[in-house]
């Protein structure tokens, strides 16, 4: 019912809402003197997009994404994912929509060493609802995916960098989120590996998901449709 | 440049919306329906992550759970040769054998060769029913029938197959009483029949189905070879000497006229508890003055009291030790999980990322600790079973162990290992997943 309050109330002109939406967001830390890391951004983030937020370290590029990831709570304004506020969600529904509707990425992989690649992407599939009797077919799409058919019962200890970004990228899209949210995701990756991994993004949102690339890499970001600045706690899109 | 805004509208809002509708406070609902119960992380999914997490470090458990396995063996292998030694002593001081004495002519053997050099006197329960302590007695022997059939019809059928001879046994009129005996039907013999030696016997319950008597109104007999005897009862009920049920008893004095009969082969005396040393003293002087050596008396063993409280402080001493055992297996797992937890900061932060709540993690924490308890206590317990056998194996006891404790043990095992685990799933629980995801895993 709140969707449609929100939608009902809103003299908006998009029927449809969007996949992210920041109103007026602010988050500061407290402290002397406080920190605002993020200075009433908004944005907006249609479902397709393929958009970049680039920054200097200390721009505030962790803080926005741990916002959009619903690791952190805005101090003030809203986030609508999908329309609905986040903001004042239980923690339980903002667990049940980070599992359901964002997809991870991390600079450093996070891929648990003892687990299979497989077991690494049915991971995600455990705590976001996926029904238990598609949960492996949808893991095996998922790595046929992201073209790692042929690891699927190697351990992560004995992939190239490039894989193993491969199989966190398969472990994000295998709830089917509505966007993907990757950190850093060439950081630790040299020039070949992140051209590849940057060609899966393109092949991803050219299947119609919604990424969003947090880097400081200009070449990364030159990869996107659509980039946002990110400096001093403050968002501009760049034309 | 652009601003990218396109909807400036109040977070309160919604939320005043919702509060509208409380019945509809679900605003992520919409966004991402709870799935059904069957898809989300439930129970089986908790016991494999808890299992994979376990299972990624074998040399690991190995020495968490070394405590609990040390403790739920000696808890177990305390109650279990407890019971042992109590089932050895029981052995000796039941209820029965409290009260019975059994008086046998000593038999002296030189050359291979066994020679009763005692005979009890065809008087022999007469004689000691007049000692302090002796409620009852009676006399027992086996009688040689030489080789005579005992049959219900004298019929001589060589088709029908040949079955083992129903045993004869010669008895005093007291020995029903003192084995604890009762007559089904009809009545025992008395010492009328005994004096006179009529030809009178009782059967013994399974003798009596045997030979297919089943009641005595109708004045059946039984014949022994070619002689045949009234039955004029049947009994049952007896404690010891039970094989007196399989067999056909006449009087002694029967036995003595029809089959020869020596002497009387044993007296079974029935005392009061606690008199089995008088009696055992007395007894052979009263059934002959001249050689009271004659005798070997079987007599209960008077108990000791101080060698209880001394079984009883040992077992004490032992539970103590497994329940400090426990404590330190305890601790041990909690210190293990806890190192657990610190080390994999990073995994928890992934599992928050990929959609788990707090009470996922600890859940996840709590089972792997719990299993860790649980796989201590299955091994304590089996190896503390194994103790148990071992030692009453090399002791030659019979070892008593009631298997309940043994489950009981096992599965405390388990909850030492949910309660340790207590701590390390709070704390685990409470890392932020921000923090947790700047670390590797």
């Amino acid at each position: 019912m709140s969707i449609l309050d929100v939608l009902l109330d809103e003299p908006s002109t998009d029927p449809a809402p969007a996949v992210i939406e920041f109103a007026a967001l602010t988050r500061s830390f407290p402290g002397e003197p406080p920190v605002t890391a993020l200075h009433s951004a908004d944005l907006r983030i249609e479902s397709g997009d393929y958009l970049s937020i680039i920054g200097p370290s200390g721009s505030g590029k962790s803080t926005l994404l741990h916002i959009l990831g619903l690791l952190d709570r805005p101090t003030s304004g809203e986030y609508l994912l999908n329309g609905s506020p986040t903001g004042t969600a239980s923690e339980a529904d903002r667990s049940r929509l980070r599992g359901g509707c964002i997809g991870f990425v991390f600079q450093s992989f996070h891929l648990l060493p003892h687990r299979t690649v497989l077991d690494n992407v049915l991971l995600a599939t455990l705590y976001s609802g996926v029904p238990r009797a598609e949960r492996r077919e949808r893991a095996l799409a998922a790595l046929h995916r992201v073209h790692l058919d042929h690891r699927i019962e190697f351990l992560p200890t004995v992939l190239s960098g490039g894989e193993r970004q491969r199989v966190a990228i398969a472990r994000a899209i295998v709830a089917e989120p509505q966007v993907l949210l990757a950190d850093e995701p060439t950081g630790n990756l040299d020039s070949v590996n992140s051209a590849g991994v940057l060609d899966l993004f393109d092949e991803l949102h050219g299947d119609g998901l919604t990424l969003v690339v947090i880097t400081h890499d200009s070449h990364v970001s030159a990869r996107a449709q659509r980039r946002v600045r990110i400096s001093d706690g403050r968002l501009t899109e760049l034309a | 440049m652009r601003r990218l805004l396109t909807r400036a509208r109040p977070a309160t809002d919604a939320i005043d919306a919702d509060e509208r509708e409380p019945a509809d406070v679900q605003p992520a609902s919409a966004v991402a329906p709870r799935p059904p119960r069957g898809d989300r992380f439930g129970a089986r999914d908790l016991v494999a992550e808890a299992t994979f997490g376990i299972g990624a470090r074998p040399g690991r458990l190995i020495l968490t759970i070394m405590g609990t396995v040390l403790g739920i063996a000696s808890v177990v292998v305390t109650v279990g040769l407890a019971n042992t030694a109590a089932g050895q002593i029981n052995k000796q001081f039941d209820a029965v054998a409290a009260t019975q004495v059994v008086v046998e002519p000593a038999k002296s053997s030189n050359g291979g060769q066994e020679r009763a050099r005692g005979r009890l006197p065809w008087d022999a329960a007469e004689r000691v029913s007049r000692l302090a302590g002796v409620e009852s007695a009676g006399t027992l022997a086996e009688v040689d029938v030489k080789g005579a059939k005992v049959t219900s019809v004298p019929v001589n059928d060589p088709s029908q197959a040949s079955r083992t001879s129903t045993p004869v046994l010669a008895a005093s009129e007291g020995l029903l009483d003192t084995l604890r005996g009762f007559v089904v039907t009809g009545r025992n013999f008395d010492s009328g029949h005994d004096g006179r030696g009529d030809r009178v016997v009782v059967l013994g319950a399974q003798a009596a189905e045997a030979l297919g008597v089943n009641r005595i109104d109708s004045q059946p007999s039984i014949f022994i070879g070619e002689d045949s005897y009234t039955v004029i009862g049947i009994i049952d009920g007896v404690k010891r000497k039970t094989e007196v049920l399989e067999a056909v008893i006449l009087p002694m004095g029967t036995a003595q006229a029809d089959f020869g009969l020596a002497a009387p082969a044993e007296l079974q005396v029935r005392i009061a508890p606690g008199a089995g040393e008088v009696v055992a003293a007395q007894a052979p002087t009263a059934l002959d003055p001249n050689s009271p050596d004659g005798f070997s008396v079987k007599a209960p063993p008077a108990r000791s009291s101080v060698q209880e409280n001394v079984q009883g402080d040992i077992n004490l001493i032992f539970v103590a030790l497994g329940a400090v055992a426990l404590l330190i297996g305890g601790v041990g797992i909690a210190n293990v999980t806890l190192l657990s937890v610190m080390e994999r900061v990073g995994e928890i932060g992934l599992r928050r990322a990929l959609g788990a709540t707090r009470r996922d993690i600890a859940a996840q924490f709590m089972v792997e600790s719990g299993i860790v308890g649980l796989v201590g206590g299955l091994i304590g317990a089996s190896l503390g079973v194994c103790v148990v056998v071992l030692v009453s194996a090399l002791r030659s006891w019979v070892p008593i162990l009631d298997l309940r404790v043994v489950a009981v043990a096992a599965v405390a095992g388990g909850f030492i290992g949910l309660a340790a685990g207590v701590y390390p799933a709070i704390k685990a629980a409470a890392i932020e997943p921000i923090t947790a995801l700047r670390r590797g895993v």
